[in-house]
């Protein structure tokens, strides 16, 4: 009798936590459902949309007309001269934006890091351009650079400077964009990095104190090297954001003056929505994606080395 | 002694120095705080340091921008505040659900989903920009408010944020709540949610700020007056000749008060946010 008791209590407490383990089981699969047939539905769908459309010929005027025609898109994106120089503006936004603003970041947030009392304000300060959003900052700069009314020439002409022809000018159109999204971006990354600096521990500097250590060497021998995997975080979201430059030309120049501001995200909008060119603006965002693997993928290994 | 005192006259310097730099750097959006009070015949009449104090201080291009009826910004502001709230709301609760069922409640498949989540992460949005608007499209949303908000409720690097806070909660809570007789739903439900508030916090904030400044995808999916967003919307305050600067800044200014808000009230929260995207590289 008591074996058999003693039985039954086993499989009870075996069949209760089975119980349990299964409901375990549904619970997970009813939590994860919405989340994956969004995620199915929303992404990655379209991901492997993105691809097939590339192979063909699809207008959205006429939604009928699709024919595969194979790498056609392809080619005609690599003899069309637009594409090019989108991704060179692409390039030299980012080649110019991505060391730029990591350096402006870093050096704002070693000053606001520093045991002062306004060290604060300058936080809130250098971080507010991040919270107004870029529409509205690359609105107000339009402004800003206009040639004959804008607040930047006025403080220009005050300095004995001629007016600048910002925006209008094919030489001056992207750079002018760059300093905008890096004044504009900065206290992003800034943030991070100071998350960093203090995590550094307070030793180290005393230490290098003791050796004797400038303020530079105490940069370059402690700073640097303590935050180099924030860096390398910094530098790759920095990277991908730029090549993603979108808000900033169509709001303020529209890709011109004559392309001189056209990038790849750009080109791709424009076949897309404008042109109604599915099958060729697939093809963009393929390569664009690629392109934007490519170079994580690169900067990854540089700097796990 | 001497020391002592080249030392604070150095930190009172370097105090001045960074509310000096912080003033020349913030000088755009108080240049565009100010216009927005000024009548519209001082903006550009007053150049240099004066462009940056207000002489007299209106609040009529807030009136004219708020309440003519010829302006359609509060209904872009509503458009947005509505789609945002709805994508933070739905997308907190469907990517935390998800993220506890990968972590806690493995199941057959949970550990390949996850991969699948993370890979999903390195895809730049705009390279699906196309095929979602033909997938939308087919559902018949274009101009419709859920071609704002349903696509943005899932979202990978949501559901990581939660997967790390959730792997901190130790198992033991579990075990005991199990040996009191709860059924897995009541452990999420009575014991892990409540102990979450920080992580909830986070994501919603996040995905708030983010979908705020969302440009590309409702300047193609809302191109309907009555549906447009504000970031899309201000732009159309002044293609019409009539419409003037003061107003314009005033319209910049409304757009941006709602992150500032957030930014006041729950800073600790936002900058995580901010930070703890920088963890997980």
């Amino acid at each position: 009798m008591e074996w058999l008791s003693g039985k039954i209590q086993q499989r009870r407490s075996i069949g209760l936590s089975l119980t349990y383990k299964q409901q375990k089981r549904w619970l997970g699969f009813l939590f994860s459902l919405p989340a994956l047939i969004l995620l199915f539905t929303f992404l990655i769908l379209p991901v492997g949309l993105a691809f097939v459309y590339s192979f063909m010929e699809y207008n959205m005027l006429n939604p009928d007309g699709k024919t595969f025609t194979g790498l056609n898109n392809y080619a005609r994106l690599f003899q069309d001269a637009v594409f090019f120089t989108a991704l060179k503006n692409t390039m030299y936004f980012s080649a110019v934006v991505v060391p730029l603003q990591c350096a402006v970041a870093l050096g704002l947030a070693i000053l606001v890091n520093k045991k002062v009392k306004t060290a604060v304000i300058g936080r809130v300060f250098f971080f507010s351009p991040v919270v107004t959003s870029m529409v509205v900052v690359a609105i107000l700069w339009t402004f800003l650079y206009n040639v004959d009314s804008g607040l930047i020439n006025s403080g220009l002409n005050f300095l004995g400077i001629p007016d600048q022809p910002f925006l209008l000018s094919e030489g001056q159109a992207m750079n002018s964009i760059i300093f905008m999204s890096v004044w504009q971006g900065a206290g992003f990354q800034m943030m991070i990095f100071l998350a960093g600096l203090k995590d550094v521990p307070e030793t180290l500097y005393e230490a290098a104190d003791i050796d004797g250590a400038n303020a530079f060497q105490k940069f370059w021998n402690v700073t640097l090297p303590s935050l180099k995997n924030v860096t390398g975080f910094v530098l790759m979201i920095t990277t991908i954001q730029a090549f993603r430059l979108f808000i900033q030309p169509y709001v303020m120049t529209n890709g011109g003056p004559s392309d001189s501001t056209k990038t790849l995200v750009f080109m791709l909008y424009e076949n897309g929505f404008q042109f109604r060119d599915v099958g060729y603006s697939s093809a963009i965002a393929v390569v664009f994606f690629l392109v934007v693997l490519t170079i994580s993928l690169i900067l990854k290994k540089v700097l796990k080395q | 002694m001497d020391r002592k005192a080249k030392n604070k006259a150095k930190k009172l310097a370097l105090s001045i120095g960074i509310v000096l730099l912080g003033i020349l750097f913030i000088s755009p959006l108080l240049w565009m705080i100010v216009a927005s009070v000024k009548p519209e015949t001082l903006i550009f009449k007053d150049m240099g340091l004066q462009s940056l104090i207000p002489r007299q201080a209106t609040l009529d291009n807030y009136a004219s921008i708020l309440f003519d009826d010829s302006v359609n910004f509060l209904r872009y502001m509503w458009n947005s505040l509505f789609s945002v709230g709805m994508i933070v709301l739905l997308g907190t609760v469907v990517n935390a659900l998800c993220a506890y069922a990968l972590v806690k409640l493995k199941f057959p498949g949970s550990g390949l989903i996850l991969v699948v989540i993370i890979a999903l992460y390195v895809v730049p949005f705009e390279s699906v920009l196309i095929p979602l608007y033909v997938v939308v499209n087919s559902f018949g949303w274009i101009n419709e408010y859920p071609s704002l908000i349903v696509p943005f409720i899932a979202e990978a690097f949501s559901i990581f944020l939660f997967i790390q806070f959730f792997k901190g909660i130790p198992n033991e809570l579990e075990e005991a709540a199990q040996i009191d007789g709860a059924n897995p739903f009541q452990v999420f439900w009575k014991i892990v949610v409540p102990n979450s508030k920080p992580v909830f916090a986070t994501a919603a904030i996040l995905a708030f700020v983010t979908h705020w400044s969302d440009f590309m995808w409702p300047l193609i999916v809302a191109t309907d007056d009555s549906i447009r967003t504000v970031q899309v919307g201000i732009q159309y305050l002044f293609t019409d000749n009539n419409i003037e600067y003061g107003q314009i800044m005033a319209a910049l200014t409304l757009t941006t008060i709602p992150v500032v808000l957030i930014f006041l009230f729950f800073q600790r929260y936002y900058v995580q946010g901010i930070t703890s995207s920088g963890v997980k590289g």
